[in-house]
């Protein structure tokens, strides 16, 4: 008993000290799309943690093994990635701004490929730093 | 639920939900009651609901095209 309880114990600190990294990603993460990273991850670790440390609960105490959490864990790990997606997507129909100012995330220029950042160098121009429009696009 | 925009509120209501989900469920196993499973199940449900349907409000400006 005492194993299960201290075992029990243990999913539910990680599971905590999960939902507070993800708390803290949503509250300090510099822009939208770091901010929707951030919590649908560690959400989903610290759900698994607490549902299963309910089911080892459940399952000691009464004869027979408890399930019913499995049926939380299996929608849920289902549908917070569809609704994170279905959120990213809205936010880039809408243009929200990556860090930086970009708004295209094909022309941030940690997306660009060092082949095209060389032809930019040999048409004379120089990648802007972040947050400038690059060449060609303007505003 | 402050942002910059309205994306940014739609997800704080999506982590609440979990966050209040995750506590039903804590709460269930420290007064050992099923009950507050079934209040955890019904959350998941709808912060689901509810999170995706503002999301496609957003994307398409109508929730029921």
């Amino acid at each position: 008993m005492m194993v299960v309880e201290a075992l029990v114990a243990l999913l539910l600190l990680a599971s905590g000290a999960a939902a507070l990294v993800a708390a803290l990603g949503l509250l300090r993460l510099p822009d939208f799309f770091m901010r929707l990273h951030g919590p649908t991850k560690a959400t989903t670790l610290g759900l698994g943690g607490i549902l299963a440390a309910s089911t080892i609960v459940f399952s000691v105490q009464d004869p027979g093994l408890s399930l019913h959490e499995v049926l939380i864990t299996l929608f849920l790990f289902i549908t917070a990635p569809a609704s994170a997606h279905i959120l990213a997507k809205s936010a880039m129909h809408d243009r929200v701004p990556f860090q930086g100012g970009q708004e295209d995330p094909l022309l941030h220029p940690a997306n660009l490929v060092p082949e095209s950042a060389g032809e930019y160098h040999a048409a004379g121009l120089d990648l802007p730093p972040p947050g400038e429009p690059l060449p060609g696009e303007e505003s | 639920m402050r942002g910059p925009r309205a994306q940014d509120r739609v997800l704080a209501l999506d982590f609440i939900f979990a966050v209040a989900m995750l506590m039903m469920l804590v709460l269930g196993i420290r007064d050992d009651s099923r009950m507050y499973f079934e209040g955890a199940l019904l959350m998941a449900l709808f912060g689901f609901l509810g999170s995706s349907a503002m999301a496609k409000f957003l994307l398409r400006g109508e929730v029921i095209e």
